[in-house]
């Protein structure tokens, strides 16, 4: 009899351990949803902005090249962002200019306009995964961040360059993604991201992407964050990307029809 | 186009330019070397030859950029080839934009299309083919356009009020047939010849994963048929043809995935013989092929031509294979090589490679290789031995 009590007495102690495990998972999953949402939630209603950005790219080699483009980006509710892209050095890309519509759960829309050709080109989106202008960032890190993109899992609390910081896993939705997942470092006051972690299709770590200098951008009375430099390193390459930003205003009576393949054609 | 036009036109480039305050100059320079790989078929052709070509570009706004003018002349001097030496107004435009229209007006560049082996669709530039053989360099069009747009998609309007002539290689010029084609003997259908006004209507969308245009063209056809005078025996000459013609044009672009598929059709009546042609095909891209930084494009497209006899009509029945090669470097390092395969003929084909990179950020080299082989009468056949290599080394300022 004794024998039987003790036998289901470790098997409930064992059923209880594994269902506060799946409890303990949902809890994170919730949370990381959470924070994902309130992050998202902090960065609407910016409407549009126009910026003016310097890309340096260095090989393994110690190789130097300086790519100057200008942004402009425009919010879509409901919707990933709209963003316009002219490169302005070096001299013989100049005037290229790239389109791109991001959708939370469709595929993004690309094109990119070849002003010697005078061609409109269309792009196919599952390429995302590809580099955006030979630097490290892939055209899918240069996409809006929208919730739907990613499932999430909170990992710890921790401290970033003395602030306090969320950790927490997002897993792309997109199978087409070049990530299994990334793990992002988010501040606690303002739900600014200020590192991640990108792993490969084969989970081995790929890239550390860390922004810094913060600057805060007021547009209809609310308060917007952006970083003026973002670095990339690919960890298998030793390559590495730094975005600086030169110049950023927001505010600038953009519209859609700032941003279709018209648009395009003439932007330079 | 005469040299005193271009010269008015510089003129009146300068006056407007000096007039502004701000002018954005940009442009390249190149020089470029051809080196045929076998003698010469015809007399008089050379092995080699050198050139030279600037293209300087002054661009200048006003009305916070709701108005511009762009000016870009272009001249290419050759060592060998007179008809290759020629000077051009590539643009002179004034646009215009509003909020839900756009003008152009001056001399312009438009392309449309989607395909990659042949641009059927594409018809408002003349084709400067004594410049680039690929045929993708292109005469300024003198045009008044009207651009609307909405929701609905853009729908273009143009009035061509000048004809630009195809350029042909001369008798010094190799890439041409056993006599060389007389621009200055050509022959127009309209009696307005040059100055007969052209219309042209586009109208262009995208839908999602769609890119649709359907076109109409009304006016002088930009490709010529080439006939033969045996007036005199001693100096029988060809010379261009070009008649007036009805072009509509469909092309599509469906993006499937990392495949794009695309298709460009035309019908053209009012030449020697009313017909359609098309061409259907894909590419699928590869990005980070073999675990490396490189993303492999490959390319197959079908073209089709009713024409049994038309000098510039190659595919008729012909298998495009391609690959795009792209290093996603510093550099900017990047290879096309092409072949396409005549399916009625096998010993017709043809084939290239297209490849260039930076050497720093205001040099770039390329490197382009042609290879034609035919054994049988036909367009190919007068070019069989000019297979050629060409070197390009381009400034961009």
């Amino acid at each position: 009899m004794n024998y039987v009590k003790k036998i289901s007495l470790i098997w409930f102690a064992g059923l209880l351990a594994i269902s506060t495990g799946i409890q303990a998972k949902d809890d994170a999953v919730e949370k990381g949803l959470e924070i994902a949402k309130e992050r998202k939630a902090r960065d609407t209603g910016w409407d549009n902005s126009v910026a003016n950005m310097t890309m340096i790219l260095r090989n393994a080699q110690g190789q130097e090249a300086t790519r100057e483009m200008r942004v402009s980006s425009l919010e879509m509710q409901d919707d990933g962002d709209k963003a316009l892209t002219v490169f302005d050095s070096p001299r013989d890309v100049a005037g290229t200019a790239f389109l791109s519509f991001s959708h939370a759960m469709e595929p993004d829309e690309q094109w990119i306009y070849l002003p010697a050709i005078k061609r409109v080109k269309r792009i196919a989106s599952r390429n995302k995964s590809g580099p955006f202008m030979s630097s490290e960032f892939a055209f899918e890190d240069m996409t809006s961040f929208e919730v739907e993109k990613f499932s999430y899992e909170f990992l710890r609390e921790d401290k970033y360059n003395g602030e306090k910081v969320f950790v927490i896993e997002q897993t792309p939705e997109d199978e087409f993604s070049g990530y299994s997942k990334q793990i992002v470092w988010i501040d606690q006051e303002h739900y600014r991201v200020r590192k991640v972690e990108f792993f490969d299709r084969k989970n081995d770590p790929l890239k550390t992407l860390e922004f810094e200098d913060y600057q805060a951008h007021e547009v209809n009375g609310k308060q917007f964050w952006r970083p003026y430099r973002s670095y990339m390193y690919n960890l298998q390459t030793g390559k590495s990307t730094e975005l600086s930003t030169n110049s950023l205003e927001f505010g600038q009576e953009l519209d859609e029809s700032d941003f279709d393949k018209n648009s395009l054609r003439r932007a330079r | 186009m005469s040299n005193a036009y271009i010269l008015a036109a510089a003129a009146l480039a300068t006056t407007a330019l000096s007039a502004q305050a701000e002018i954005e100059i940009g442009g390249s320079a190149s020089v470029e070397g051809r080196y045929f790989l076998q003698d010469a078929l015809y007399p008089g052709q050379p092995r080699s030859q050198v050139s030279l070509a600037l293209e300087p570009e002054f661009y200048t706004q006003w009305n916070s950029g709701d108005d511009s003018l762009l000016v870009k002349p272009y001249a290419r001097l050759d060592q060998r080839d007179s008809n290759r030496t020629h000077v051009d107004m590539r643009e002179f435009q004034w646009l215009h934009v509003a909020d839900e229209w756009e003008s152009r007006v001056g001399v312009g560049k438009v392309f449309w299309g989607q395909t990659e082996s042949l641009h059927l669709v594409d018809i408002i530039n003349q084709t400067d083919t004594v410049d680039q053989f690929d045929g993708e360099e292109k005469l300024g069009q003198p045009m008044v356009n009207f651009t609307t747009y909405g929701d609905w998609g853009t729908v273009s309007a143009f009035v061509l009020p000048y004809f630009r002539e195809r350029t042909f290689s001369g008798q010094d010029g190799r890439l041409r047939p056993g006599l060389p084609i007389e621009n200055d003997r050509a022959v127009y259908e309209s009696d307005s010849e040059q100055r007969h006004i052209d219309y042209a209507l586009r109208y262009q969308n995208s839908m999602g994963q769609w890119e649709l245009g359907l076109s109409y063209f009304n006016g002088t056809t930009r490709e010529p048929e080439l006939q033969v005078n045996f007036e005199d025996n001693l100096n029988a000459h060809i010379f261009p043809y070009y008649a007036q013609i009805e072009q509509v044009g469909l092309d599509v672009l469906k993006v499937q995935g990392a495949w794009l598929l695309k298709f460009e059709g035309i019908y053209r009546s009012g030449q020697s013989e009313d017909f359609g042609a098309a061409v259907l095909g894909f590419e699928r891209t590869t990005v980070g092929i073999f675990d490396t930084n490189y993303d492999l494009g490959l390319l197959m497209e079908y073209q089709y031509d009713e024409r049994e006899n038309n000098f510039f009509a190659i595919g008729q029945n012909d298998l495009m294979f391609g690959a795009r090669w792209t290093l996603n470097d510093i550099d900017g390092t990047e290879l096309l090589a092409g072949y396409i395969q005549d399916l009625d003929n096998t010993d017709t084909y043809s084939g290239f490679v297209e490849a260039s990179s930076r050497m720093t950020d205001n040099w770039r080299w390329k490197l382009d290789a042609y290879f034609f082989s035919s054994d049988v009468p036909g367009t190919l056949n007068t070019i069989r031995r000019d297979d050629h290599l060409q070197v390009t080394l381009e400034y961009f300022f």
